[in-house]
C-alpha cells in the first residue's frame, strides 16, 4: 500500500540526507569538542571554521541537554504520576475525582506552543528574578548569562506535559486490577496503602512501564516548547556545579532543528539538521523495542499489560 | 416464606452507621506519608490545571478584542496595538481541513482493511508498525520528511518555485499533507476499536443475508462506528491544530497569507502563511518577540478551539454508539498513539 | 419392563463414588444423621479425633446489620469457640455472609452500612481494636481463590510484617519467614505439592492447590480465627475432601467459622451449626442437635429440602 512505501521511504530518505554529515565526523559526531553555536553558525554562513571542514559538527553539547530535560522530567513525572493516579482510583473522594478527570484530559490537550509561552512570559522570569541570586550569576558568569531559560524551567514544564498521558494509563490500570486481590490483601490485615503499593502497582508495572516509553518518546520529540524555553544556547551544564548546574541554558536536539530550519537550504547545515532528525528518529524506535522488551518481563507471574 | 415474624428494628439510639474512611493515624510512618503524599499530589494537579486555564483565560480576555478576529496582521510601529490574527485563524483552519480531509478517509480505510481483511498477513504486520513509528515519530522529524518529499522538482506544482528553479518545499499543501500523518494513525486506532468492538453476529447477520464483504462493510458496520470515526477525527484535528513545528518548519514564519499565483483555492494552497500556533510563536520572545499582548490573544483563542474540540470529543464518547462511557478509560485508550509533542 | 422395550445391549456396573453421599429420604423426615450410620458422612464424623480444649473466642451480641435502607441481619447473638467448627447455614440473602464479613469488619468496606450491638474478640470490643490488627487475628479465606500475582512463598509470606525482599530469583529470606512460610504451607496441607519450587507463580496451580495456598496465606500470620467463606463451592469433590480434612485437622489451633450452602458439608465438618433465615437467627446449636432433632419447622424445611 501506498502509504507504507511512504512511511519505509520516510526512513530512507532521512537516513540518505543525514549520511554526509555522519561521514564527515565520524563516531565523534556524538563527542564533545568546541561550541556547538559555532559550528551550527560557520555552516550557516558557509565558512569553515580554521583546521576543520565545513561538516565539523560535535554534537555532545545537544545531546547532553536532551538526556538532562528528558530524563529528569521522565523520573519526576514517573514518581509523580504513580501517586496522582493511586489518588485518582484510590483515595480521591467522588467529587475531586469528577474534577479531576476532564482536568487530566485538559492538561493532555493544550498545545505545547501555550505551554512555551507560559514558561517564557511567567516561569521564566520568576525563575531569573527569585531563584538565580547574584552570586550565581557572577559565578559563572565567565561562561555563559544566566536568564531564567535553562534546564529548570524546562525539564518541569517538560513534566507538566507528559504527565497526564502517565497518569491516565496508570490510572486505567489500577482501575482494572481484580477486585478480588485487593480485598484479600484487606482482609489479611494489611492496611490501604500497603495493599495499593504491593499489590495494585505491582498488577500495573506494564502499565507504567508502557507508560514511560510513551512520555519518553513524547519528551524526546518536544521541540518548540523547548526552543522557547531551554534557553537556546549550546551549553552543557556540568552537574558538578552542584545546583548552579540546573540554571544553565541547555539546546536539546528537537529544539535544535526548530530553530535552525531556516538552513534547510544550505548544504552542510541542512545535512546536519537531518542528521539530528536521524538520532532522534533512531532513538525512537529504540524506545519502542525497550518498552516491548519491558512488557515480555513482567508476564512472568500472570500479570497481562 | 412470610416475613411477618421477623424481629422489629434495633433500640433506638444504638445503631451506629460508619463511612468507610482510612483511619491513617494507626498506619506505620512511612505508609502516612505516601497517604499524604497523594493527597498532596492530586490537589497540586488540579490547581495547577485550574491555574493555566485560568492565567491564560484573563490574560487572553484582557488582550484580546472581537476586531482582532476579522482583522489581518499588520506592520506597525506600535506593534501591541495593530493588527488582528484573521490570517493565522485561516491558516489553521486550512491547515486543519487539508489534514483530515486527506487523513480521514486514508484511515479509515487503512483501518477497515487491517479490521477486515488482513491478507497477505505479513503485510498486516508490517502496516501496523509503520502506523506506530508514525505515531511515535517527533513531529519535527515528520516535518522534515516532508520537506524532502515536497522539495522534489516534480512536485513544484504544489509550491513555489524560486527563481532560480530550485522548488521551495513550502506550502499548505505540503503541511497539510505532513499533517495527515500526523492525525492518521489516531484515526486509524479509533476506528479499529470501533470495529473490534462491533460483535461477529453482526458480520454473521449480513453474510448470512447474502451480502458481499464489501457491502457489509460500507453500509453496516461503517454507519456502525460513524462516532467512533469522528472521535478519531476530533482528536486527529485537535493535534494537528495544536502542532507547531510542522508548521514551522513547512510554511515559514510569515504573518500573512502569501496565496501563489492567481487561482483563488489553489494559488492560496500553494502559498504560505501563518496559523495560530506559529503566530504565538513569532509574537513571543522567542520569535520577533513585541507584543506578547498579541501572542497572549491569540493564544486564549487557540486554547478555546482545542478545549472546544476537546468537548466535543467527550460528547461522541459519552453518547457512542456500541461502545459507550467510561470517559477517562475510553478516550485514553487511544493515547498510545499521539505520544507525540503537538510542536 | 415394557415387553415392548428391547433389552439392555450391555449391562453397566453400579459404581459407588466413595465421596458422594446418597440422598437418603430418611422416613420420619429428619437430615442425614437418622439414615445408617454406616452412611460415608457419618462415618466422616465419627472418625475424628476429639479436641482436648474447647475455649470461646469471639461473641456475638445482638447485632444488627444494614446496608442502605434493609437490615440484613437481625438480633444475632452466638459465640465463636475455638476447637470447634462453627457452619452457619441457610439459604441466599439469609444474611449469613453478611455476618461471617462483620466479624472481621470488612463490611466497613461498603459505603452505607449501619451496625447495631457488638462483637467481641476476648473480651474486647472489635470496633475498638484497630482495624488491621484485628484483620490479622482474624483472617478470611474467599469463595473464589484469589492468590496474588507473585510467586508461591511471596504470597504465604505476605501478610508477615518483614517484606520478603522483591524481585529475581534470588530472594533475601530470613530464617525466620522462610521458617513461618513452610509452617504455613504443612498446616494447609500444601507443603508436599510445592516444596520442590516455591518460586512458581501462584497463578500457576490447580483450583485445588489454590485455595489451599489462600488457607496458608491465612494461617501464616497465625490468626486465632479463620473466617471461610464457601471456600469450597469452585472446587471438584477431590480438592474439597482435602480441605475439609484440612479444616477438621485445624479447628483445635484455630477458631473456624465456615459459610456453607452444601448441607453436607456442614454436616461433615461442623461441631456448632448457626441456621439464618432472611438475616435472623433461628437455631443454633450442636450438629446433631440441628441436623437431628431441629427445634423450629423452618430449619425442619431446610434441612429436608423443601426450599433454599
Amino acid at each position: 500500500m501506498a502509504v507504507l512505501v511512504l512511511i519505509g521511504a520516510m526512513l530512507a530518505t532521512v537516513l540518505v540526507k543525514a549520511w554526509p554529515s555522519f561521514s564527515h565526523n565520524g563516531l565523534s559526531w556524538f563527542g564533545p569538542g568546541g561550541n556547538v553555536d559555532t559550528q551550527l553558525r560557520a555552516m550557516a554562513e558557509s565558512k569553515a571554521l580554521p583546521g576543520h571542514s565545513l561538516y565539523y559538527f560535535r554534537g555532545w553539547t545537544l545531546i547532553w541537554g536532551t538526556l538532562l530535560t528528558t530524563v529528569g522530567a521522565v523520573l519526576i513525572a514517573l514518581v509523580v504520576s504513580m501517586l496522582a493516579a493511586v489518588f485518582l482510583t484510590e483515595f480521591a473522594p467522588p467529587a475531586i475525582r469528577r474534577v479531576l478527570d476532564p482536568v487530566i484530559r485538559l492538561l493532555a490537550g493544550v498545545p505545547s506552543v501555550i505551554y512555551g509561552l507560559i514558561g517564557i512570559l511567567v516561569i521564566a522570569p520568576y525563575i531569573d528574578e527569585h531563584w538565580i541570586s547574584n552570586a550565581r550569576r557572577v559565578s559563572v558568569g565567565y561562561v555563559v548569562q544566566l536568564n531564567g531559560n535553562d534546564v529548570m524551567t524546562a525539564t518541569l514544564i517538560l513534566t507538566l506535559m507528559i504527565l497526564p498521558i502517565m497518569v491516565a494509563i496508570t490510572a486505567s490500570a489500577l482501575a482494572s486490577v481484580p477486585a478480588a486481590w485487593r480485598e484479600g490483601s484487606l482482609a489479611l490485615g494489611v492496611n490501604r496503602w500497603r495493599t495499593i503499593w504491593r499489590v495494585s502497582l505491582r498488577t500495573a508495572r506494564p502499565a507504567i512501564a508502557a507508560a514511560t516509553v510513551l512520555a519518553t518518546a513524547r519528551a524526546l520529540g518536544e521541540a518548540v516548547m523547548l526552543a522557547m524555553v531551554a534557553g537556546g544556547r549550546g551549553f552543557a551544564p556540568n552537574l558538578l556545579d552542584g545546583i548552579t548546574a540546573l540554571f544553565e541554558p541547555v539546546r536539546p536536539l528537537a529544539a535544535t532543528i526548530l530553530q535552525n530550519d531556516e538552513g534547510l537550504t544550505i548544504p552542510a547545515l541542512s545535512h546536519t539538521i537531518y542528521a539530528i532528525a536521524a538520532v532522534l528518529l533512531v532513538s525512537a524506535g529504540m524506545l519502542s523495542f525497550a518498552g516491548w522488551f519491558a512488557k515480555q518481563r513482567f508476564n512472568r507471574y500472570g500479570i497481562r499489560a | 416464606m412470610a416475613a411477618t415474624e421477623l424481629a422489629p428494628a434495633p433500640p433506638a439510639g444504638s445503631v451506629i452507621a460508619r463511612a468507610p474512611r482510612d483511619r491513617t493515624a494507626s498506619w506505620p510512618l512511612i505508609d502516612r506519608v505516601g497517604y499524604w503524599l497523594c493527597w498532596a499530589v492530586g490537589i497540586g494537579l488540579c490547581l495547577v490545571a485550574l491555574a493555566i486555564v485560568a492565567f491564560m483565560a484573563v490574560k487572553g480576555l484582557s488582550y484580546l478584542s472581537l476586531g482582532q478576529l476579522v482583522h489581518s496582521p499588520a506592520p506597525s510601529v506600535v506593534q501591541s496595538q495593530s493588527g488582528g490574527f484573521l490570517d493565522p485563524i485561516e491558516g489553521t483552519l486550512i491547515v486543519a481541513a487539508l489534514g483530515t480531509s486527506i487523513a480521514a478517509p486514508l484511515g479509515v480505510a487503512i483501518a477497515v482493511w487491517l479490521s477486515e481483511y488482513r491478507r497477505p498477513s505479513w503485510l498486516a504486520r508490517t502496516v501496523e508498525s509503520a502506523i506506530e513509528i508514525v505515531a511515535g515519530a517527533p513531529s519535527v522529524v515528520l516535518a522534515l520528511f516532508g520537506l524532502l518529499i515536497f522539495a522534489q522538482s516534480f512536485l513544484g506544482f504544489l509550491s513555489q518555485r524560486a527563481a532560480t528553479g530550485v522548488v521551495n518545499g513550502r506550502s499548505f499543501f505540503a503541511a497539510g499533507a505532513v499533517m495527515a500523518l500526523l492525525a492518521l494513525p489516531l484515526i486509524v486506532a479509533s476506528t479499529r476499536e470501533g470495529l473490534a468492538q462491533l460483535p461477529d453476529r453482526l458480520r454473521e447477520a449480513s453474510y448470512a443475508l447474502g451480502r458481499t464483504r464489501a457491502t457489509t462493510i460500507r453500509r453496516i458496520l461503517l454507519s456502525a462506528v460513524r462516532p467512533d470515526i469522528a472521535t478519531g477525527t476530533a482528536l486527529g484535528m485537535g493535534r494537528i491544530i495544536g502542532d507547531t513545528a510542522i508548521i514551522k518548519i513547512l510554511l515559514g514564519a510569515g504573518l500573512t497569507l502569501q496565496p501563489v499565483g492567481q487561482t483563488p483555492v489553489a494559488g492560496l494552497l500553494r502559498g504560505t502563511g501563518p496559523t495560530l500556533t506559529t503566530y504565538i510563536y513569532e509574537n513571543s520572545p522567542a520569535g520577533e518577540g513585541l507584543a506578547p499582548q498579541k501572542a497572549y490573544a491569540a493564544a486564549f483563542v487557540l486554547l478555546l478551539i482545542v478545549l472546544g474540540l476537546n468537548g466535543i470529543v467527550t460528547w461522541l464518547t459519552s453518547r457512542g454508539g456500541q461502545s459507550g462511557g467510561g470517559g477517562l478509560n475510553r478516550a485514553f485508550r487511544l493515547i498510545p498513539f499521539m505520544p507525540n509533542p503537538s510542536g | 419392563m415394557d415387553p415392548m422395550m428391547p433389552p439392555p445391549v450391555r449391562r453397566i456396573a453400579v459404581d459407588r463414588h466413595p465421596y458422594v453421599a446418597p440422598a437418603q429420604p430418611a422416613g420420619n423426615g429428619h437430615g442425614p444423621a437418622a439414615a445408617a450410620v454406616a452412611t460415608p458422612a457419618a462415618r466422616l464424623r465419627a472418625a475424628r479425633a476429639p479436641v482436648a480444649r474447647v475455649r470461646e473466642r469471639m461473641r456475638v451480641e445482638s447485632l444488627w446489620l444494614a446496608y442502605g435502607e434493609n437490615w440484613v441481619v437481625r438480633d444475632v447473638s452466638l459465640p465463636v469457640r475455638q476447637g470447634e467448627v462453627l457452619a452457619m447455614i441457610g439459604a441466599s440473602g439469609s444474611g449469613k455472609t453478611t455476618l461471617l464479613r462483620s466479624l472481621n469488619r470488612l463490611t466497613e468496606v461498603t459505603a452505607g452500612a449501619a451496625r447495631s450491638g457488638r462483637i467481641t474478640l476476648d473480651g474486647q470490643d472489635i470496633h475498638e481494636l484497630e482495624v488491621n490488627e484485628l484483620r490479622r487475628r482474624v483472617t478470611m479465606v474467599f469463595q473464589q481463590p484469589n492468590p496474588f500475582p507473585m510467586s508461591i512463598f511471596d504470597n504465604v509470606a505476605y501478610a508477615l510484617a518483614e517484606r520478603p525482599g522483591r524481585g529475581g530469583r534470588r530472594r533475601r529470606r530470613s530464617p525466620a519467614i522462610e521458617h513461618a512460610v513452610d509452617d504455613a504451607l504443612h498446616r494447609a496441607g500444601l507443603y508436599d505439592e510445592v516444596a520442590g519450587d516455591l518460586d512458581r507463580s501462584a497463578l500457576r496451580l490447580s483450583g485445588g492447590q489454590q485455595q489451599r495456598l489462600c488457607i496458608a496465606r491465612a494461617l501464616a500470620a497465625e490468626p486465632e480465627v479463620l473466617l471461610l467463606d464457601e471456600p469450597c463451592s469452585a472446587l471438584d469433590p477431590i480438592s474439597t475432601a482435602t480441605i475439609e480434612e484440612l479444616i477438621v485437622g485445624l479447628r483445635e489451633s484455630v477458631a473456624i467459622v465456615i459459610v456453607t450452602h452444601n448441607l453436607q458439608q456442614a454436616f461433615r465438618v461442623a461441631d456448632h451449626v448457626a441456621f439464618m433465615h432472611l438475616g435472623e437467627l433461628v437455631e443454633y446449636g450442636t450438629s446433631e442437635q440441628v441436623f437431628d432433632r431441629p427445634a423450629t419447622q423452618r430449619t425442619r424445611d431446610y434441612i429436608s429440602g423443601a426450599f433454599g
